[in-house]
C-alpha cells in the first residue's frame, strides 16, 4: 500500500498528478490535481476520455483466459491481479518500479506491474507467473531455476522468472552479460543472482 | 549412553573422539559414515512451489471479506501528539476501524494511527484524512551529535543521563593493565578510526500478518522467522493463551534477523480482525520497513594494535560506539578470531531518536570485522608483513588454517602486488579476512516422523524456513535414515501445531533440528522393523532399510510392501533434542570461514568494482552442498552490498530518512554481483549425532573486511569507513 505522509505525496497521488499534468499539456491547460481534489474536467477533445474516479469495466486477456474487472482506474495492474483477481504469484515489494519483483508480461514485453493501471491493459494480454508454462508443467526455466537452486527466500523468484523467460525467448543462448542485463532490474536480497545466472545457461543448453 | 569411537576432523587433520551417544540415539555421523543422499546436491524440495507462484507467504493469503490495514507513521524524529482528528478518515465510505497507536514519539515512522479498511485505496483515502497535530520537539539521529553533552535526549533511559550507554567491556587476564603492557612490549603500534554506517534488512516481503478469528481461536499467518516466539508474543499481547493462537508460515520472504516476536502493528492486525468481525492483512509499506522494522547499527571502533617485530599479535584494544537508534544494542564482535596476548574491548550504545536496531544477519560481526581485518593488514604493512602470513602465525584454528591455503590458491594469492602497484587507472588488488561463529545447535527442538502403512512418510516441524531450505534439510535427514529418495518424504513446516522448533536466530535451524529430525525417523525405523520382523517371523537386529527396500529378508520387499504389513494404520515417533543429543566432544570450537577479494579500483572516478570472491566456509557436515552454496553466495553478495553501496542516510535536520525506498537506498544488483567461488568446507566435528553446524551467517561476516583490504591494496591508501563510495576512495587517494 502506498501509505502517504501528512504532507508528503503518494505514489498513486503522483501518478493521478502525472495523468492530470500530462492531460494539462495536451489541452493547453494548467489543470493540476492533488490528493483529496476533485480528477480534472473532462477534456472535451474528441478521442480522449476521462474514467473514474468511479470503477470502471476492464476487459483483458490473463495467462490465455479473457479476465473482466471493475476497478477503479486508480488500482494499479498489480493490486488488481493479486487483490482482485486473487492471482498472487507476483509480489509486491517497492511499490515504485525499484526491485522488479512485479515483473508480468505485458503483450509479450516484461513491465513493472505497480507502475501500470489496471484500465491500462484494457484489450492487452498479460502473463504472469501462473501462466509462463501455459500448458506444460514447467517452463525449461522453471525446471532449471529448481534444479540449480536459483532461489531461497522465492520471493524475487516470479519476477526473475518472467525477465529469464523473456530474455530466452529472445535470445536462446544468451551471454552471462545479457543475462545480467536481463534481470538488472530485478532485485534479490538473499543474494541468489549466480545460481540464476547459472539457471539461464542450464536452460539455453 | 554408550561410547562410541569417532573419526572427527577433515582429509589431512584427523582426529579420533569417544563420544557418549545416548541410549537409543543412533551412531553419530563421522569421517567414516558413508551417507547416501546427505552430502549430495539436492535441490528444495519446495522449488516448484516457488518457480510456479504457489507458494504462498503471509503477503498472499486472502480470505472472503477480508479488509485492509495500515499505519500512520509519526514524519517527525521526535514529537507529541496534541490533538488528532480522525473523523475525516472515520466518515470515509470503507472504513471499518482506527485506534490511536501511540502520542509520544521517538523516532520517525513510529506507528501514530492504524486503520483498517474494505481496500488498500480506501485505506490510503483514510491514512490521508487523517489530521495530526505534533508538537515538534527537539531530537538527534546523527551519532556524533548524540554524544555531545548538549545534545537531546533521545529516549528517556534509567539509571543516568545521556545518550552514550556503557555496553559490553570485555577485558582479558588483567585487562586494561595487560593490554597497556603487551602495547609498551610491542615493535610496532598501530591506531586508527574505522567507521560503519546503518543498513536496514529490505526484506524483499515486508513485515506483517494476515490474522483471521474463529471464536476466541485466532490464526494468524505471519512473516516471521520465528513462529513460536510470534505465538507467544501476540498472545501475549492479546491477553489470551498461546493454545488461543496458531502461527501459519509456511514460506517467508526474507528476515535476515528482524522477523521474531509479533510487533506492535501485528497486534493491531488481530486486533482490527476481531472488532471489524472479518480477516485482516497488514504488511508493512516498503518506507516503514526501513524506519520501523530494524537494521544494523553503525560504528565507530578506535581500534589500537600491537605486534612483535616477528609478527606476534600482543595487544587489542577497542573502544567503540554506534547508534540501534532508541535501542541500546551497538555491539560489535572486535577484537576476536586472532590469539592476541591481551585484549581489550570496550563497547558503548548511543541513543538517537531512530527505529531500533535489530538483529541483522551475523550480528555485530560485519561491522567489527570490517574494522577488525583492517586493523590486521595495517599492523602487517608496518610489520612489512605479508598480510596472509600475519593471519596464519595468529590463527589458532585448524581449519582456518586449511582454508587460508585452499583460498590463496583458488584467488592466486601469488599474484598479490605490492599496494598501489598498479599502472591505473584500473588498479587491481587483493584481500583476505576470516569468519568466525558458535556452533549453535541448540536442545529443546522436536520433530515427528510418521510412516502411514501405504508407505508414506510425513515430517512435521513448528519451525519455520527463512530461505536455507528447512524443508529440504528434514527430509534429507529422514530419507537418509530411511533409505529413501528426499522427494519420497513429505514435509511440513510453520505450523504452530506441530512440534515446537527454534527462531532462526543465530544460525540455530539446521544444527537444532537437524539431529532431531533424524533422532525421529530413526526411532520410526526401530518400530517399524520391529513390526515386520514380528510379522515374518525374523530377528528384527537382522533387518534394514537401504535404497527403497527393506533388506535382510530372503528377498529384498520395497519400503511400501514393508509398511503394508503393519499391525496399524500409521506409527510415528517424535524425536526430542535432548541436551545429551547436543553434548559430544567438539573438534573445534567454532565454526571457521575465510574469504578472498579481488577487486577494480577506478583511481580517476574512485568506483570499486568486485571482481571476484572466493568464500570457503565450514558449516560443520555438509548437508546439501547446493543449498549451502546458496547460502554462501548470498552472504558474500549481501557483504558486497553492505561494503560498497548501502546507507540509511537520515536529515540532521529533519531526521527524515531520505532514501526510503528501494531506488535510493543501493542494494546490489545483478551487474555489480563479482565472480563467486563458494566452497563448503565439510568438517566432521561431532557436536550432534549429525554434526551439522550454523551456515547463515558466518559467511556474512568477513566479505567487507576482505574488501577493504583489497581495495587499500589496490590504491595504497586505506578507506576506514563503510560503505567504500568514490568520493572515499578519492579523499583516501588525497584526490579531493
Amino acid at each position: 500500500m502506498s501509505t502517504p505522509e501528512p504532507g508528503g505525496v503518494s505514489r498513486r497521488a503522483m501518478l493521478k498528478g502525472a495523468g492530470a499534468a500530462a492531460f494539462a499539456s495536451v489541452l493547453g491547460r494548467g489543470v493540476q490535481a492533488q490528493d483529496g481534489e476533485e480528477a480534472p474536467a473532462q477534456p472535451k477533445e474528441e478521442g480522449l476520455q476521462s474514467r473514474g474516479p468511479e470503477a470502471v469495466e476492464v476487459v483483458f486477456t490473463l495467462n490465455g483466459e479473457e479476465t473482466k474487472l471493475v476497478v477503479e482506474p486508480r488500482v494499479t495492474l498489480l493490486d488488481a491481479l493479486r487483490d482482485r483477481v486473487g492471482v498472487t504469484g507476483t509480489k509486491r515489494v517497492c511499490d515504485r518500479g525499484a526491485c522488479g519483483a512485479c515483473t508480468v508480461w505485458l503483450d509479450g514485453a516484461t513491465v513493472n506491474a505497480c507502475l501500470l493501471l489496471a484500465v491500462d491493459v484494457a484489450g492487452a494480454e498479460v502473463t504472469t507467473i501462473e501462466g509462463l508454462a501455459g500448458e506444460a508443467k514447467l517452463a525449461p526455466i522453471q525446471r532449471a531455476f529448481v534444479q540449480c537452486d536459483a532461489m531461497q527466500c522465492g520471493f524475487c523468484t516470479s519476477g526473475m522468472l518472467m525477465s529469464c523467460a523473456a530474455l530466452l525467448r529472445d535470445v536462446p543462448r544468451p551471454t552471462l552479460e545479457q543475462t545480467k542485463h536481463a534481470v538488472v532490474g530485478n532485485l534479490c536480497r538473499c543474494g541468489t543472482y549466480p545460481h540464476v545466472f547459472h539457471a539461464v545457461q542450464e536452460a539455453a543448453q | 549412553m554408550s561410547n562410541e569411537q569417532l573419526r572427527l576432523g577433515f582429509e589431512g587433520f584427523e582426529l579420533k573422539a569417544e563420544a557418549n551417544v545416548p541410549d537409543g540415539a543412533p551412531r553419530p555421523w563421522d569421517l567414516d559414515s558413508k551417507l547416501r543422499v546427505v552430502g549430495t546436491d539436492v535441490p528444495r524440495l519446495d522449488g516448484e512451489d516457488k518457480v510456479t507462484g504457489r507458494a504462498r507467504y503471509s503477503y498472499d493469503q486472502r480470505f472472503p471479506g477480508m479488509v485492509y490495514a495500515g499505519i500512520l507513521g509519526s514524519p517527525h524524529a521526535r514529537a507529541r501528539v496534541k490533538a488528532l482528528d480522525t473523523k475525516a478518515a472515520e466518515q470515509l465510505a470503507g472504513v471499518l476501524h482506527l485506534e490511536p497507536l501511540g502520542d509520544e514519539l521517538y523516532y520517525a515512522g513510529q506507528p501514530v494511527v492504524g486503520v483498517a479498511a474494505v481496500s488498500e485505496e480506501v485505506l490510503d483515502d483514510a491514512l490521508a484524512a487523517i489530521r495530526v497535530d505534533y508538537e515538534v520537539l527537539p531530537h538527534v539521529v546523527d551519532t556524533d551529535a548524540a554524544m555531545a553533552p548538549n545534545a537531546p535526549q533521545a529516549v528517556p533511559r534509567r539509571g543516568g543521563d545521556g545518550n552514550v550507554v556503557q555496553g559490553r567491556r570485555d577485558t582479558s587476564g588483567d585487562g586494561d593493565a595487560k593490554v597497556a603492557a603487551a602495547h609498551a612490549a610491542a615493535d610496532v603500534i598501530v591506531e586508527r578510526e574505522y567507521r560503519t554506517q546503518v543498513q536496514t534488512h529490505s526484506c524483499l516481503e515486508t513485515h506483517g500478518t494476515v490474522c483471521r478469528w474463529e471464536g476466541d481461536q485466532l490464526t494468524c499467518y505471519a512473516s516471521t522467522q520465528a513462529t513460536f516466539a510470534f505465538q507467544n508474543t501476540l498472545a501475549q499481547a492479546l491477553k489470551l493463551r498461546p493454545q488461543n493462537v496458531t502461527v501459519i508460515t509456511e514460506h517467508m520472504g526474507g528476515g535476515f534477523g528482524s522477523k521474531f516476536g509479533a510487533d506492535a502493528w501485528d497486534v493491531f492486525c488481530a486486533r482490527a480482525a476481531k472488532a471489524t468481525g472479518r480477516p485482516c492483512r497488514l504488511m508493512l509499506t516498503r518506507k516503514a520497513e526501513h524506519l520501523i522494522a530494524g537494521n544494523r547499527p553503525d560504528s565507530i571502533q578506535r581500534c589500537t594494535f600491537s605486534a612483535s617485530k616477528d609478527g606476534k599479535l600482543l595487544g587489542a584494544e577497542v573502544h567503540s560506539w554506534g547508534t540501534g537508534g532508541v535501542a541500546p544494542s551497538a555491539s560489535i564482535a572486535n577484537p576476536a578470531v586472532y590469539a592476541f596476548e591481551a585484549q581489550l574491548s570496550d563497547q558503548h550504545h548511543v541513543l538517537t531518536n531512530a527505529g531500533a536496531a535489530r538483529a541483522f544477519r551475523a550480528p555485530a560481526h560485519p561491522q567489527g570485522f570490517f574494522a577488525l581485518e583492517g586493523m590486521i593488514d595495517e599492523v602487517a604493512k608496518e610489520l612489512g608483513m605479508d598480510p596472509l602470513e600475519l593471519r596464519r602465525k595468529n590463527d589458532p584454528h585448524p581449519v582456518r588454517q586449511r582454508q587460508y591455503e585452499i583460498g590463496a590458491e583458488a584467488i592466486g594469492w601469488g599474484r598479490r602486488k605490492a599496494d598501489g602497484a598498479g599502472e591505473g587507472p584500473l588498479k587491481r588488488g587483493l584481500g583476505v579476512a576470516a569468519a568466525r561463529w558458535k556452533h549453535n545447535g541448540r536442545p529443546g527442538c522436536s520433530v515427528r516422523c510418521r510412516i502411514g502403512k501405504d508407505g508414506s512418510v510425513f515430517v512435521a516441524s513448528g519451525a519455520q524456513d527463512i530461505g536455507t531450505g528447512t524443508r529440504t534439510l528434514l527430509a534429507l535427514m529422514v530419507a537418509e535414515e530411511l533409505g529413501l529418495e528426499p522427494s519420497a518424504v513429505e514435509v511440513r513446516i510453520g505450523h504452530t501445531t506441530d512440534p515446537y522448533g527454534h527462531g532462526s536466530g543465530g544460525s540455530v535451524t539446521a544444527p537444532s533440528i537437524g539431529p532431531v529430525a533424524r533422532q525421529a525417523a530413526y526411532e520410526v525405523k526401530g518400530q517399524l522393523l520391529r513390526a515386520v520382523a514380528e510379522r515374518l517371523g525374523v530377528e528384527a537386529g537382522a533387518l534394514a532399510l537401504e535404497g527403497g527396500q527393506l533388506t535382510g529378508t530372503d528377498t529384498p520387499l520395497p519400503f511400501a510392501k514393508a509398511c503394508a504389513l503393519l499391525p496399524v494404520d500409521a506409527i510415528e515417533a517424535t524425536g526430542v533434542g535432548t541436551r545429551e543429543l547436543f553434548s559430544m566432544p567438539r573438534f573445534a570450537p567454532e565454526v571457521a570461514g575465510v574469504q578472498f577479494a579481488e577487486v577494480e579500483v577506478d583511481v580517476e572516478t574512485g568506483l570499486v568494482r568486485v571482481v571476484k570472491v572466493v568464500a570457503v566456509q565450514d558449516c560443520g557436515l555438509v548437508a546439501d552442498p547446493l543449498l549451502a552454496r546458496s547460502q554462501i553466495n548470498g552472504a558474500v553478495i549481501q557483504g558486497v552490498s553492505y561494503a560498497l553501496f548501502e546507507q540509511r542516510h537520515l536529515d540532521p535536520k529533519t531526521g527524515a530518512m531520505l532514501n526510503p525506498n528501494l531506488l535510493d537506498y543501493k542494494i546490489v544488483g545483478a551487474l555489480d554481483v563479482p565472480e563467486i567461488v563458494a566452497i563448503p568446507f565439510s568438517v566432521a566435528n561431532g557436536i550432534s549425532t549429525t554434526g551439522m553446524s550454523s551456515l547463515g551467517e558466518p559467511p556474512a561476516v568477513p566479505t567487507a573486511g576482505a574488501i577493504g583490504n583489497a581495495v587499500a591494496n589496490a590504491i595504497g591508501a586505506r578507506v576506514r569507513s563503510l560503505p567504500i563510495t568514490p568520493d572515499k576512495v578519492l579523499a583516501a587517494l588525497g584526490e579531493v
